[in-house]
């Protein structure tokens, strides 16, 4: 036990070099116990001393009394990925400490909680131990259990503030901000930060030759999830109309939506009879299709512009998204691999009737139920093609949160001018944690797309109208709403139609609406965000990834040219790929597709839909769930292509 | 789903609707369905049910699923859009377009496959939401469109033509809605127009779900000596509960209170004015009381009786846009700038990021 106590950090080899601002802390905990919010503390608290910070969660699927981990990178070059080192490890759960000692690199840091006796473990003299009293401490200074637990993390969150230089007045001013008007939890927790900090500060010499110097290199930027920032896009965007199923990790989409549209999205007031007036929709008769008013238990909380159902499955919550959407609502659900699965048969439909929806995939790690809170890109293929015949979607791959805002607008601008499903594929590492992005932007001249729709006056000028005729340059053809017009008035069906709308079984009818549809999928190309492409000179091949990826892919092919090897980088952003994912498929003898599943989709899709040879793309491919590490790509990369 | 357009034979003036309108107005193209199929009477039914009520045809969404009952939105009212879906699922879609746009008539056909087997979890649940949907299942105990399996609405001992019997117990949509809260509650027979249109009318005045089982037999798979569903069968079993005149226009005065004469005269005030007027219930039926309907019910379905008429109906709960406070406006009619909180919020969202 002795060798466990605080051992002066002297002691253990030094590492190398002093990395001020370039290391990574792990944070090992029981979830369920309050630690997601410390960590976010911590986080946030080197995030506004300027310094780049990103956060990532290895949570277990569980609600309580699993381990779990937080991993945070601080890089003052800005760089996010995961990376394979662990310099400083907080081992706060006695379950994990054997792993989480072996997992420090040399020279290294672990800071354990010494209150109670620790089970043997490997020990290892090429690290550091740090032990802090934490649950004692804890317990000397709270009364209440519950509490003292939540505390003993922010007691941790001081100690790592003292190690690490965090500065104690920023947490202060954190504090002060998360208890506005708490003022007794604001004082606990500030109580069990000092009660870290001084001891840390007392027992070792601080700073550790790893910690954080002020910088300011995080201005203009936020620390966003992506789950928060596809709400805050359908927000700004106008979706009216949600459906969904609760499912991991695409919840938060919709607890973030249904509290942004609380706040923001109050109805005007109408007069009071305003409604009773506006709503004769028969002539002085018996029955009228007014809208309900009396009834509810509340009749005076306020009304809101948005209606969210949650739905029965997310058969359902598809269902009432695509009825939101050919009712000219921009409607949407937000789900995950096995709900995706659900959805196929009405995509289908919406496909082929011709009806914009827009859905959000939080991709985890399937297959089945898989692991929900591990994150993958391995539904890239089900979301490309979705449902039975011959069908195909036009996806959206945002790498980060800010791409998520901006690309859920650009999901519902689609969606209704190309008049069909958009699917914003995102994943867990988006979507749950918090990232380091330029902070979101917007243009109040923005105006939505609604794409082709006859309103009652563009009808009455017209002789007759005929749903599926009259396509424009996009192949898409004017819609109607119900309501306007019975000239207007057509039939939907996903069962064979013509042009007319009408059904059919006729061979050359069928076709010339399928082979519309095709080329309508190929046009929408040009009103996708088009891919990224980074030449270096003298590169003798390319590396492509998509979405969450492509932070790992593209400090590996950093990293890479630095020594001397030199890549073109392409992230594609959409499917389906534009002229420019072709070409450079077609500038490179050899490409390599970096992507987190078992079986190469993306390298897959590539080779299917732009003819490129299969042979010549090279394939690394991350898929044990958690968000892959440059190192992995580099040796990914470097066996793909030879050194 | 084929349809041939139907000869315009001239004839005397048909009279017309407050709106103007004729028959005719209400009318589509030409049905494709067996001749004799009961689903072609519950068709004729609500023509002349949405004309009595004086719809405008544009103001109604006719919906449904897949199958023989499915494809009748095609062959009435041809100046409101339709939307057949995919089998089973028409609540769903439904629901979405009433969350769009709340001030239209959402009419929803289903069978009794599509909506008490395939799409049994999405009527419950639709029936729980109280969206605004006049929901028919157009009922004749077997899959027509697949060729005469048997479906959920079969009643147990109901024999198929080759003999086979159902030995499963029927999924009655009038029990289940019951059980889960239903507002609005209907059973007709489509032979019987007389006794099916004024129930029609008074799902289109419903403020909420509107459930109406029709049996409507199925001429070439479920109509023969030992099925339960036939024209025959259904004649025989048919007892009519209630007696419904049409829903009475928002009377001048305050709407009378719900009251039950035995064997006489019943009115029911509705949530959107006006009254349902009974011509007759049975002593001790109060189409207003959940349990005592539950009992008649089962009463009647223990004696192998087939109950219709306005079973059940409660005007007094809040369809799922005054649950959820949603605005008065159609949602799809919300001006943008009153949707998009803009730059300066963004910037204010921000702030917590930070
Ligand atoms: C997902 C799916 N499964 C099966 C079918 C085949 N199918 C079409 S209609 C039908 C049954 C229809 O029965 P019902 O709803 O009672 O309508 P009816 O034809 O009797 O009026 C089935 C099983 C389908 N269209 N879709
Ligand atoms: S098969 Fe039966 S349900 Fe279908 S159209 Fe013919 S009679 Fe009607
Ligand atoms: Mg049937």
């Amino acid at each position: 036990m002795s060798s466990l106590t605080a051992t002066p950090w002297e002691a253990a080899g030094r590492p190398a070099r002093a990395a001020v601002n370039d290391f990574t802390l792990s944070i090992a905990t029981v979830n369920g116990t309050g630690s997601a919010s410390a960590n976010a503390l911590f986080v946030r608290a080197v995030f506004r001393m300027g310094v780049p910070v990103s956060g990532k969660n290895l949570l277990p699927s569980n609600i309580q009394g699993m381990p779990t981990w937080y991993e945070v990178r601080i890089s003052g070059t800005g760089h996010t990925a995961r990376t394979a080192e662990r310099h400083v490890v907080a081992a706060m759960n006695a379950q994990t400490l054997a792993q989480d000692v072996a997992a420090v690199a040399p020279g290294g840091y672990v800071l354990y909680d010494s209150t109670a006796p620790l089970p043997s473990m490997p020990l290892r003299d090429d690290v550091t131990f740090l032990g802090v009293p934490l649950g004692h401490l804890v317990a000397e200074t709270f009364e209440d259990p519950r509490q003292r637990v939540l505390l003993r993390n922010v007691g941790y969150v001081g100690a790592l503030a003292a190690l690490l230089e965090v500065d104690p007045e920023t947490v202060a001013a954190l504090l002060e901000e998360r208890f506005d008007g708490r003022p007794a939890l604001r004082q606990a927790n500030e109580r069990a930060f000092e009660l870290g900090y001084d001891h840390a500060e007392a027992l070792f010499d601080c700073p550790l030759p790893f910690h954080v110097a002020p910088l300011h290199a995080t201005t203009g930027k936020v620390l966003l999830d992506g789950n928060t920032a596809v709400a805050l896009g359908c927000l700004y965007a106008g979706a009216t109309v949600a459906a969904w199923y609760p499912i991991t990790p695409a919840t938060s989409v919709m607890d973030h939506f249904t509290e942004l549209c609380t706040r923001y999205r109050r109805a005007a007031e109408p007069e009071p009879d305003a409604a009773a007036a506006a709503a004769p929709t028969t002539a002085a008769a018996p029955t009228t299709v007014a809208a309900p008013t009396g009834g509810t238990d509340e009749p005076s909380a306020p009304r809101g512009n948005y209606l969210i159902l949650q739905a029965e499955d997310e058969l359902a919550a598809i269902g009432m998204a695509v009825g939101a959407g050919w009712n000219g609502a921009r409607a949407f659900t937000a789900t995950s691999g096995p709900g995706l699965s659900l959805m196929g048969e009405m995509l289908g439909l919406a496909y082929y009737a011709e009806i914009p929806v827009v859905v959000v995939d939080v991709q985890r790690s399937g297959p089945s139920t898989g692991m929900p809170t591990r994150t993958q890109q391995a539904d890239l293929v089900e979301a490309a093609y979705a449902s039975h015949g011959d069908t195909k979607h036009l996806l959206l791959f945002p790498a980060d949160p800010h791409e998520c805002f901006d690309f859920a607008v650009t999901a519902f601008d689609c969606a209704e001018r190309c008049q069909t499903p958009v699917l914003l594929l995102t994943d867990f590492d988006i979507g749950m944690n918090d990232w380091l992005v330029p902070e979101l932007a917007w243009d109040d001249a923005y105006r939505p797309d609604r794409g082709r729709v006859l309103s009652a006056a563009d009808l009455a000028g017209m002789e007759q109208y005929l749903r599926y005729s009259d396509r424009d340059a996009d192949g898409v053809a004017a819609r109607t709403l119900p309501g306007a017009d019975s000239k207007g008035a057509y039939f939907t069906r996903g069962s064979g139609h013509d042009r007319l709308g009408a059904y059919t079984e006729d061979p050359d009818r069928y076709r010339e609406v399928v082979d519309h549809l095709a080329a309508k999928h190929t046009a929408a190309a040009g009103r996708l965000p088009p891919p990224i492409v980074e030449h270096r000179a003298g590169a003798r091949a390319g590396v492509i990834a998509f979405g969450s990826t492509d932070a790992a892919a593209r400090e590996a092919v950093e990293r890479m040219a630095a020594r001397g090897m030199p890549m073109d980088y392409l992230r594609v952003r959409s499917f389906p790929f534009q002229p420019a994912v072709r070409e450079f498929l077609d500038g490179h003898d050899r490409c390599v597709v970096v992507e987190q599943n078992r079986d190469g989709q993306l390298r897959a899709l590539l080779s299917t839909e732009t003819g490129a040879a299969i042979d010549r793309l090279g394939s690394v491919r991350c898929y044990g769930g958690l968000p892959p590490t440059v190192e992995e790509i580099v040796d990914g990369i470097t066996a793909e292509l030879g050194s | 789903m084929p349809s041939i357009a139907k000869p315009l034979v001239p004839r005397a003036p048909l009279p017309r609707n407050a709106l103007g309108l004729t028959v005719r107005d209400y009318e589509g193209p030409m049905s494709t369905l067996c001749a004799g199929c009961g689903h072609d009477s519950t068709t004729a039914a609500l023509v002349q049910a949405l004309w009595q009520s004086s719809i405008e045809p544009h103001r109604v969404v006719k919906l449904s699923g897949i199958g023989c009952s499915s494809k009748t939105p095609t062959y009435f009212l041809r100046g409101a859009h339709g939307f057949n879906s995919v089998h089973g699922r028409m609540v769903p879609i439904a629901t979405g377009a009433n969350a769009a746009n709340r001030d239209l008539l959402y009419l929803g056909i289903s069978g009794d496959g599509d909506a008490l087997s395939i799409g049994l979890g999405h009527l419950c649940h639709g029936i729980r939401r109280n969206v605004r949907l006049v929901h028919l299942i157009e009922n004749n105990g077997v899959y027509g469109l697949t060729k005469g399996q048997f479906s959920p609405g079969a009643d147990r001992g109901s024999a198929s033509p080759r003999g086979e019997r159902n030995d499963l117990s029927p999924i009655d949509p009038m029990l289940l809605g019951l059980s889960l809260g239903a507002t609005f509650l209907a059973r007709g027979f489509s032979a019987d127009k007389v006794h099916l249109v004024p129930l029609l009318e008074a799902a289109f005045a419903h403020r909420g779900f509107a459930l109406i089982d029709v049996i409507s037999p199925c001429v070439q798979f479920n109509n023969h000596v030992g099925s339960t569903k036939s024209y025959a069968a259904t004649r025989a079993r048919e007892v009519q509960v209630t007696d419904l005149l049409a829903p009475i226009a928002p009377a001048a005065g305050p709407p009378l209170a719900g009251t039950v004469p035995d064997g006489g005269v019943l009115d029911v005030p509705m949530a959107g004015g006006g009254e349902l007027r009974f011509r007759s219930v049975p002593p001790g039926y109060d189409p207003t009381d959940r349990t005592s309907v539950a009992v008649h019910l089962a009463e009647h379905a223990g004696r192998g009786e087939v109950p219709t008429g306005l079973l059940f109906v409660d005007e007094s709960v809040p369809d799922v846009h005054e649950r959820h406070r949603s605005t008065q406006q159609p949602l799809n009619d919300v001006p943008f700038e009153q949707l998009c909180p803009g730059a300066g919020t963004l910037d204010a969202i921000q702030a917590a990021y930070r």
